[in-house]
Formats: C-alpha cells, sequence, structure tokens
C-alpha cells in the first residue's frame, strides 16, 4: 500500500519553475531536417530572426542551425531572401 | 483610544492599522462601507497602500493574487455574491499560499434576492482552502482582522473574517482601537520569500503532475494543522498585548453543562443571554461558541466534550441535502464519540431573528431529549 | 540559444525565452513571445491567463520565459496584471513593466470585463493580445476573434459572424498607447514593444499570430501569412498614441485578400462571393483610414 508517510514538511508550500526548458530537445520532432548552404549565403541573418525556435547560432557568418532544438518548421527555409537553405528528410542525416 | 464603530469600520481600521500595501474593493451591500472607509482614508492621505476600485469581484481576487505574489500585504472585503463570484480565484489563492486576508459580511445567497445575515456564504466557501473565523462582537472583528494578517503570513494560507451582515457590520458598538505603535510590534512587516521581482526570474502557478500536485495539498494539511496552534498562540500573544485574548472556541459557563448551545456569529452574544436566564432557573446550560471553522478545531472540540453532553447547533446556514453546515462538521469531527449526541437547529436564515428565548426554547428541547441523536436537522423560526 | 555577436542584426540578440518550449511548428504566438521580450528587456514581470502560452511555457519545475512569470485564471489576466503592478509599487518599485500576456479568447470573450477595466482605469500595465483567431489552446473553436467563413470546430460550416473590432473597443478606452503588430515585421514589433515599455497608464499592443493546426496552413508559411495579411490591408501596421493615430505601413498596391484567404485550409470551402464581399470591404475601408 503506497502510504504517503514521508514528512508533509518536506515538500514546500509551492512550487516554481526555476529551470530552463532548454533541458527539453525538441529535435525529436523533425522530420524534415534544414540544411543551409553555406556557399550562398550571404549572412542577412533572416533565418536567425524569424526563427520560432530561438535555435539559429550567429557565432560564423554562416548561421548554424542547432539540431537539439530544431522542429523542421520550415520558416527559415521559405525565408532565406538567397534561397540557401533546404529541407532533407531527417533520416537521410 | 475607544471609538463607537461599525463593524465595517473596524474591519476597515484593522486593514489599515495592519499597515496594508495593496487593497482592492467593489461594494455590496453591506459589505461596501469597508470599501468606502478605505476609499475615504486614501483620500485623505491616511491610508499609504495603494487602492483600486475593480470592476468586478472575481477581479478584485485576481488583483490581490497579483498584488500578494508581488510580495505585498492585501485586503478585501465582500459579501454574498461577491463571494460567490471570486470563488475560482478562491481556491486559486489559496492552492498559491497567499495569506490574503479578507473580511466577508455574511448575508443570504439569491435566488430569491434577499440581503440580511445568512452563514451559507462563507460556510459554502469551505473546500476552498481559506481560514475562516467568525466574530460576535465589532471588537472581535478589528481583533481578528490583526490576528489574522499575523497568522495568514505564518501558515502562507488566506484568511476570511467573517461577520455578520447588518447585526454587526451596520450596528455601532464600542471598539478599543490599538495604537499604530501596538500594533507594529504586534505585526512585523510581509517579507515572503518566493515573490515576484525582476532579480528573481521564477515561474509561479505552472502546469504540475498529480505527484506533485498531491504533495503540495498534503503539505497544506499540514500547515492548516499548523493553523490550529497559531490560532490559539496568536490568541494568546494578542491578549497579553492588548488585554483580549482568543482561541478556537469560547466556551461560557460550561463547566458543569450537560446541554449545551454551540453558535457562532452575533448569535454568540444572544446566546449567553440565553445560558444567563436558563442558569437564573437553576439549569445547568451552557454556550460553546466557535470561533474557528477553518481549519475546523476538531481536537480542541473533542478535548471539549464529555460523555453524556448534549450538543444543540444552531445553524444559520443550510446545505441543501445535508443539512446544517456546523452540525455536519462537528458531527464528523467528533465521530466516533459515544455518549455524545449532536441536535443540529437550522434557523434564522435570510436574516430571520435568532432570539433569546428562542435559544432558550431550543436549549430545553434538547436538555429534555434522550442522547441518542436525532439525524435530521430540526427547523425553528422566532415566532413573532 | 543566441550568444551576441559582433554580427550586426536588426533588431537585439538577447533571448529572454528559450529553445525547449512546447510552441507547435511554425507558431506565430512564439514568435511575438520572442520579439516582444527583445523589445521589453528584462526588467519585465509577465501575466499568462490560460492560452497557448500556458502550455507553451512548459511544465513545473521548468519555464521557457527567463522573467518573473505569474500564471494567472482564463478571464483575470489584465486583473491579475493590476495586482501585480500595485504590488510592485507598494514596494517601492515603479520601473519594471507589468505585462498581461494573453490570446484572443482572454482578450475578446471571458477577459474581457477585467480588460475593459483595467483600460478604464488606466491601469499602469501593458497588455497583449496575440491574436490567433480562435480559442487554440482547446483545440480551435470560434472566439470573438474568428474572422467570417473560418472554418473552427465550432463552426464547421464557417464562421458566420464577423471578427470583434476590439482595436475600436481598447480605443473606445481613451489609453494613452495602442499599436497593433505582426511576426512578419519584427523589426516594427520590436519597436513597438520598446515603446511601449516607456509610456505610463494602460497600453494595448493587438497582434495577428498564425496558427498552423488552427489555420490549416503548413507551418512554413507562418511567416508568409503574417506578411501577407498586411500586404493585403487586411490587417494594418499602426499606432495610437493619445488619440493620434499613426499608419506604420501605408500598404500602396494591395495584393488580393484571396492571396491571403486562399492560402489557408480554414477558408478553403469560402465561396467566391464571399471572398469578394471581402475584398470589397478592404477597399473601401482604405479608401479611407480612421
Amino acid at each position: 500500500m503506497p502510504l504517503l508517510d514521508e514528512d508533509p514538511r518536506a515538500y514546500p508550500r509551492v512550487m516554481v519553475a526555476t529551470r530552463s526548458m532548454d533541458e527539453n530537445h525538441t529535435g525529436n520532432w523533425r522530420t524534415l531536417r534544414p540544411v543551409i548552404d553555406a556557399k550562398a549565403c550571404t549572412g542577412c541573418n533572416i533565418c536567425w530572426k524569424q526563427c520560432p525556435e530561438a535555435c539559429v547560432d550567429l557565432t560564423d557568418k554562416v548561421p548554424s542551425i542547432d539540431m537539439d532544438y530544431c522542429k523542421g518548421c520550415g520558416i527559415c527555409v521559405a525565408e532565406c531572401p538567397a534561397h540557401c537553405v533546404h529541407f532533407v528528410p531527417e533520416s537521410a542525416s | 483610544m475607544k471609538k463607537v464603530l461599525s463593524g465595517n469600520h473596524a474591519a476597515a481600521l484593522g486593514a489599515q492599522l495592519a499597515r496594508t500595501q495593496v487593497s482592492v474593493g467593489y461594494p455590496i451591500t453591506p459589505a461596501t462601507q469597508v470599501f468606502e472607509a478605505l476609499a475615504e482614508m486614501k483620500s485623505k492621505g491616511e491610508f499609504p497602500g495603494e487602492f483600486i476600485a475593480a470592476e468586478s469581484e472575481h477581479s478584485v481576487m485576481a488583483a490581490l493574487l497579483g498584488a500578494s505574489t508581488a510580495g505585498a500585504r492585501t485586503f478585501t472585503a465582500t459579501s454574498s455574491h461577491g463571494l460567490a463570484y471570486m470563488h475560482e480565484v478562491l481556491h486559486w489563492v489559496a492552492g498559491a499560499r497567499l495569506p490574503i486576508v479578507m473580511i466577508d459580511v455574511n448575508r443570504a445567497l439569491a435566488a430569491p434576492w434577499n440581503l440580511w445575515t445568512d452563514q451559507t456564504d462563507s460556510l459554502s466557501q469551505r473546500d476552498t482552502g481559506w481560514m475562516q473565523t467568525y466574530c460576535s462582537t465589532n471588537q472581535e472583528v478589528l481583533d481578528t482582522v490583526l490576528m489574522s494578517f499575523k497568522i495568514a503570513e505564518r501558515v502562507m494560507l488566506p484568511s476570511m473574517v467573517v461577520l455578520d451582515g447588518f447585526t454587526l457590520s451596520h450596528s455601532y458598538e464600542p471598539v478599543d482601537v490599538p495604537s499604530q505603535a501596538d500594533v507594529d510590534a504586534f505585526l512585523p512587516p510581509f517579507r515572503p520569500e518566493l515573490k515576484l521581482d525582476p532579480e528573481q526570474p521564477i515561474t509561479f502557478g505552472s502546469l504540475t503532475q498529480p505527484k506533485d500536485y498531491l504533495r503540495l495539498r498534503r503539505r497544506m494539511a499540514a500547515d492548516m494543522a499548523e493553523a490550529e496552534d497559531a490560532i490559539e498562540e496568536v490568541g494568546r500573544e494578542f491578549g497579553e498585548m492588548f488585554g483580549r485574548s482568543y482561541g478556537q472556541l469560547d466556551p461560557y459557563r460550561c463547566e458543569d453543562a450537560e446541554t449545551i448551545l454551540v453558535t457562532s456569529g452575533a448569535v454568540g452574544s444572544t446566546a449567553r443571554a440565553a445560558v444567563d436566564a436558563l442558569r437564573a432557573k437553576g439549569l445547568k446550560a451552557g454556550n460553546l461558541r466557535l470561533r474557528a471553522f477553518r481549519p475546523f478545531p476538531a481536537k480542541a472540540l473533542r478535548a471539549f466534550v464529555k460523555p453524556g453532553m448534549k450538543l444543540a447547533v444552531v445553524d444559520r446556514n443550510y446545505s441543501p441535502g445535508m443539512g446544517g453546515i456546523w452540525a455536519q462538521e462537528i458531527k464528523a469531527a467528533l465521530y466516533p464519540r459515544p455518549g455524545v449526541s449532536v441536535h443540529g437547529y437550522v434557523t434564522g436564515l435570510g436574516g430571520g431573528d435568532i432570539t433569546v428565548e428562542l435559544l432558550q426554547e431550543v436549549w430545553e428541547r434538547v436538555d429534555d431529549s434522550p442522547v441518542a441523536e436525532v439525524p435530521a436537522a430540526t427547523w425553528v423560526e422566532d415566532a413573532r | 540559444m543566441t550568444t551576441l555577436k559582433k554580427t550586426k542584426t536588426s533588431i537585439p540578440q538577447t533571448e529572454l525565452m528559450s529553445s525547449g518550449h512546447l510552441a507547435c511548428q511554425g507558431c506565430g504566438a512564439t514568435m511575438a513571445m520572442r520579439y516582444a521580450l527583445k523589445g521589453l528587456g528584462d526588467r519585465t514581470v509577465m501575466v499568462v491567463p490560460a492560452c497557448c502560452w500556458t502550455v507553451i511555457s512548459g511544465a513545473n519545475p521548468r519555464s521557457s520565459i527567463n522573467l518573473p512569470l505569474l500564471h494567472s485564471p482564463f478571464a483575470a489576466a489584465a486583473a491579475t496584471a493590476t495586482g501585480v503592478k500595485a504590488g510592485l509599487v507598494s514596494r517601492g518599485d515603479r520601473e519594471t513593466t507589468v505585462v498581461a500576456w494573453a490570446g484572443d479568447g482572454g482578450t475578446f470573450d471571458i477577459g474581457i470585463q477585467a480588460l475593459s477595466g483595467a483600460a478604464d482605469r488606466n491601469e499602469d500595465i501593458l497588455y497583449v493580445c496575440y491574436d490567433n483567431e480562435a480559442y487554440m489552446n482547446t483545440g480551435v473553436q470560434r472566439s470573438g476573434g474568428t474572422p467570417s467563413g473560418a472554418w473552427t470546430m465550432s463552426t464547421p460550416a464557417g464562421s458566420a459572424r464577423p471578427k470583434k473590432d476590439l482595436d475600436a473597443i481598447m480605443l473606445a478606452h481613451h489609453i494613452p498607447y495602442f499599436a497593433t503588430a505582426t511576426p512578419a515585421y519584427a523589426e516594427d514589433m520590436v519597436r513597438k514593444f520598446a515603446k511601449a515599455k516607456t509610456v505610463k497608464g494602460f497600453r494595448f499592443i493587438h497582434i495577428l499570430s498564425p496558427c498552423p493546426p488552427g489555420w490549416k496552413t503548413d507551418p512554413m508559411d507562418s511567416t508568409k501569412l503574417s506578411r501577407l495579411a498586411v500586404q493585403t490591408g487586411l490587417f494594418r501596421l499602426y499606432e495610437v498614441e493619445e488619440g493620434v493615430m499613426k499608419l506604420n505601413m501605408n500598404v500602396a498596391n494591395r495584393k488580393p485578400v484571396s492571396e491571403y484567404l486562399k492560402a489557408q485550409g480554414r477558408f478553403k470551402n469560402m465561396p467566391a462571393e464571399e471572398m469578394a464581399a471581402i475584398q470589397a470591404r478592404v477597399d473601401a475601408f482604405w479608401e479611407k483610414p480612421s
């Protein structure tokens, strides 16, 4: 019988969220993976700007998409002015 | 300093003396004057806190949810339909463990419309997680507001201070108003550990799994149990500082009584007059006035009763399909208690007069009846 | 996620919204939140009533918003935010911006009483409605924000009533600052949030927020649809400051509304006459914008 017998005061009065959702890797939602063609990229950063997951990294001139989080929505594919972001099937990579 | 005050005004003074930081209110008969008194204090610079006249009671309690989570000491007053309208938020702030203090001026619920005193409004909020204390004098109202802030902030549960509509809210009684300095010594500032603060980017109230929800409620149960002790301790401390002590129960001439009138609210003082009249006739009558309703003072009640006792419970409220609420709770608290019987009387709904004579008749009827309890409530009214 | 780099960007780089949140792919509400937070900065407290963002933000003990945030009852966003502001002020903090962040359900319908009350009292809060035009969190039911003809689960034959004119309702409250925004125009949105932060009194920002599951659109089209709503003239980008209206984008050669409507599955069964009627209304409206 799973009695709750630990000291009730061992539990807080309220639970507050203190940790970040970035512990949750949403990359496994993807069925399509966006790939940036570095040669064609102009460094405009529009993919970074429009990403709903805020998972585009601007460290280098050519942005890199963090595959731990990318859900494969395709907004970067649709919005890139140089048309240099392409979808490939997730399983192919 | 002695002043002649209505219950509503005494409540407002209590909130002011407690250094309430945010008060949000909405008018409703017969609680309106609490709100108006605070508005007047605010306009004269006598209320340094924030004062907001919201557009509904649901919004009143939601605003206090916000203000209390932001770390402010908060207060409001309402009645009847106003209380009912904020129902979902009452659950919310209790679960959020916020020490909000609220006056409820008892008034019957519609349908049909009725403005007068009836306890069903506050008692029917018994499952929300709010503490509830029932007052029988305007002095007690002011004192209980001050004590409630202290108790609420210790156990982190909201507290409802209840007074009868019109009978207390609008009647003038002498009240000893403590000095600000004395109240400050009794009630330190509110300093919650967790609050909304740009230095602390935390989220309150997120989606929570069953296993955690269960344990949070269990913690609430532990804090409600602590509240039973807190009511006694703070009540004694108040007595030491201000000369008037309080507890969960208020017995009167019960030492050798076997049949006891059990009452709450303003009827408490009427019952003392009835007990005195019965005693004058040589009858061993006593009155037990219950101050605390939540947490229900089960431990104190179990310690109080003796085998052979008959409790004549006077309920100025009604839970349809069950009966008077105090009687129901008393029976539950005393189960199993062989030799103690609980006789429920439902009367005074919608503000009907509960007179000294009626209470004497109730007492005599219970005193004459056998110990075995009468399961259903007996309905009576003052025949005048 | 993004570290601040010397790369020049047209909007601030600091993220106050983390990756790993629970929004659907291509969620307009998420893009809106991201830009809002870039405009507001970290001296901000958010109040979120029941809406998609209740879930998107994450479950205990995690949150995707790196700010103090209070979840509130559905009908009570504006009232709760009112109280938060009063609480902060009573403790000596007049600077922190208090933001109510609600969907169209919590704004147009169940939340409208508290919203109207707070606006009427000119409470010093910023109220944001991210409008995805239906109760999306409960599975796409019609709201007062649903445009006529739109499919929803409660209007399977297409909503029979026009969208409530929320802008007019808010402007009728004589508030100091009102603006519209949509995610395709990120710089405009960031600017408006940065602006709203500096105004005292009740501020309202109405954001058109594409929703792939509810609009029956491809997630990759969310920015495109947000842009088309403006380019067809269906959604105006404007501000009203102390009663003075400023149109942010005068769309000279408007695209036909049918381009916007035909791109969405929720308008799939809309007859040509109805599209023509919508076009006529949009044309008439732009003849004399008020």
